[in-house]
């Protein structure tokens, strides 16, 4: 197999992944995001502290985290086909990429929160804020940073699980990975794959990272990594050195 | 300005019952400087929390510039429209700050007035302000991070002053402050109070705090007030803990029969020769154990220790003659000095 013959090839299948996990991340953070709020709010001394609310809703959560995504995508066919009129391609692996995906971040968003200063809520709560308030202008800004690099791990999952959605018709770079590389011994194809998705891992890591670190280095709870501070280091403060080392 | 009444506060957790405030009665005067000193677990934190209602009372009233706000409270964890609304007329601030790191000094100070529902504009010359006033107008765009711990809390200050409220609440404001940020954000606190008429409840487990700014003192201890009053009241009280953890005098007695007093003056009895007219009166050798002469709450008072002959039989008259020239004598039993009270 040419360069020529596989271009297009890799270029729909990278389409294909795309659409499939930008579209589940998107619904897994739209959806994800207010269900970790709310495990945290309805928790024992939250803010809208609601046992049956948290324990049912932590349930649902343990029991979609735990269910291994090629079971939960059979277990969801005929929902998918409900959705999107078929279980076959990138569009339709989407509902159970995302119906994955909402979990995994909703538990992550819960970590993130709940790593909030509880004096900030109780400071906003003491002029006079309602718990909306305090959502939207304490909880969610302050952990933006951890909440980006949340999704940075959910999108790499999502990434993952696509590969698998793939196998089943899904389309995208694990199917092409499995169909032409595995089945049809072009190896050369598959190395390639393997490639693309290594280096989409790593950029989409890499920005991640960035966009969380620049967020935390402007709210300031720690500073820049050691790396950036050595580079940047002005004065050979004893405290730098030992911090690097 | 503050009124709480039989106020108490148990924490149940897994069948235990902790009392945290056991039938407070507090009455903070409009316009004054309040401090409440006592150690950690006594009850402080609930008590200023109970103030806003951040903490709802088991029993008893607070009622804040005429509003009985346990009765605000309505049901349940969540604070009704009103009790907020009355919130917002309550400033407060914190002993870690409390700054949202997210936001820059300024949007920070305009957070309250977010709440409030105020234009952009009008936010935005409040907050400066107000930052103007606590000397951090060129901070304004800078984040929380890169503030010093006594400007962070400048700025809490500052925000906790957005709303115009009329009285401020400060908890353990400068305890995570080193002694000369300290000073000068309880000169801010002082000056804040003579500007604008501000009453302030303040907590805090630092005598220094009360000694240098407060106007009245309640010392509390296991969920109870011990003591009360203005600081010229406590200090013309005889025995008092407060009193003399405010202004303590020490001084060993020479030998076992001596009377050893504690003589306290404050104001016109301050200007009196009595030492020496004591002395010449009934022929008797004082000796000066120790003296210092300071300033509480703004009023000049002096103490000192001195040491007459004779056991306290035989000095009742002269102890006598320096009670009815206005002064406040506490006589010092055996070799143990007066007990110093909460530090």
């Amino acid at each position: 197999m040419t360069w020529s013959e596989m271009q297009p090839l890799l270029a729909q299948a990278c389409q294909e992944t795309l659409v499939m996990v930008g579209w589940s991340t998107l619904i897994a953070v739209v959806v994800g995001l207010p269900i970790g709020v709310l495990l945290v709010l309805t928790d024992r001394g939250g803010l809208l502290q609601n046992t049956p609310v948290n324990k049912t809703l932590g349930q649902i959560v343990n029991i979609a985290r735990s269910m291994p995504f090629i079971i939960l995508m059979v277990a969801l066919m005929s929902f998918t086909r409900w959705v999107t009129g078929t279980t076959i391609g990138s569009e339709a692996a989407v509902v159970p990429l995302a119906i994955g995906g909402i979990p995994f971040f909703a538990r992550l968003v819960e970590t993130a929160v709940r790593e909030v200063d509880g004096g900030l809520v109780e400071a906003v709560q003491a002029m006079g804020g309602n718990t909306w308030t305090i959502v939207r202008k304490v909880l969610v800004p302050e952990a933006l940073p951890s909440l980006i690099a949340s999704t940075t791990t959910t999108v790499i999952a999502l990434i993952g699980y696509s590969a698998m959605a793939g196998t089943v018709g899904g389309g995208g770079l694990g199917d092409l990975a499995v169909r032409y590389g595995y089945q049809r011994f072009e190896s050369g194809l598959m190395w390639i794959t393997v490639a693309v998705l290594a280096v989409a891992i790593s950029v989409i890591q890499f920005a991640g990272d960035y966009a969380a670190r620049t967020l935390h280095r402007r709210g300031g709870r720690s500073g820049p990594g050691p790396k950036l501070r050595l580079l940047k280091a002005k004065e050979p403060a004893a405290a730098d050195i030992s911090k690097v080392a | 300005m503050i009124t709480t009444s039989g106020l108490t506060k148990v924490y149940r957790s897994r069948g235990r019952e902790v009392t945290a405030l056991d039938g407070v009665d507090l009455h903070v005067r409009e316009g004054e400087v309040y401090g409440v000193i006592g150690q950690s677990g006594a009850g402080k934190s609930s008590l200023i929390r109970c103030v806003n209602l951040l903490e709802r009372p088991t029993a008893g009233t607070v009622t804040v510039a005429g509003q009985d706000l346990t009765a605000l409270a309505g049901r349940g964890p969540r604070a009704g429209k009103e009790l907020r609304q009355a919130r917002s007329r309550i400033g407060m601030v914190f002993q870690h700050f409390n700054l949202l790191s997210t936001r820059t000094v300024q949007d920070n100070v305009e957070l309250p007035l977010e709440i409030l529902g105020r234009s952009g504009k009008e936010r935005s010359a409040k907050a400066l302000e107000l930052l103007d006033l606590v000397g951090l107008a060129d901070k304004a765009k800078s984040y929380p991070a890169q503030l010093s711990g006594g400007q962070k809390q400048r700025v809490g200050i500052a925000r906790a002053l957005a709303g115009d409220p009329k009285v401020l609440l400060s908890d353990e404001a400068t305890s995570a402050l080193d002694p000369e940020t300290t000073r000068s954000i309880l000169q801010l606190l002082r000056d804040l109070n003579r500007q604008l008429g501000l009453t302030v409840l303040l907590i805090t487990h630092e005598m220094d705090v009360v000694k240098s700014i407060c106007d009245s003192a309640a010392l509390m201890e296991a969920g109870r007030i011990v003591e009360s009053g203005t600081v010229s009241e406590l200090l013309a009280t005889p025995g008092s803990e407060l009193a003399a953890a405010l202004f303590p005098v020490t001084g060993e007695r020479s030998a076992e029969d001596r009377t050893v007093l504690d003589v306290t003056f404050q104001g016109e009895a301050a200007t009196q020769p009595v030492i020496s007219q004591l002395s010449r009166t009934y022929n008797i050798d004082i000796s000066i154990l120790g003296a210092a002469i300071d300033t509480v709450g703004g009023l000049q008072v002096g103490r000192m220790r001195i040491e007459l002959p004779g056991r306290y039989e035989d000095n009742v008259v002269p102890v006598g003659f320096l009670r009815e020239q206005g002064l406040q004598i506490d006589v010092v039993e055996g070799t143990e000095p007066i007990k110093e009270g909460a530090r």
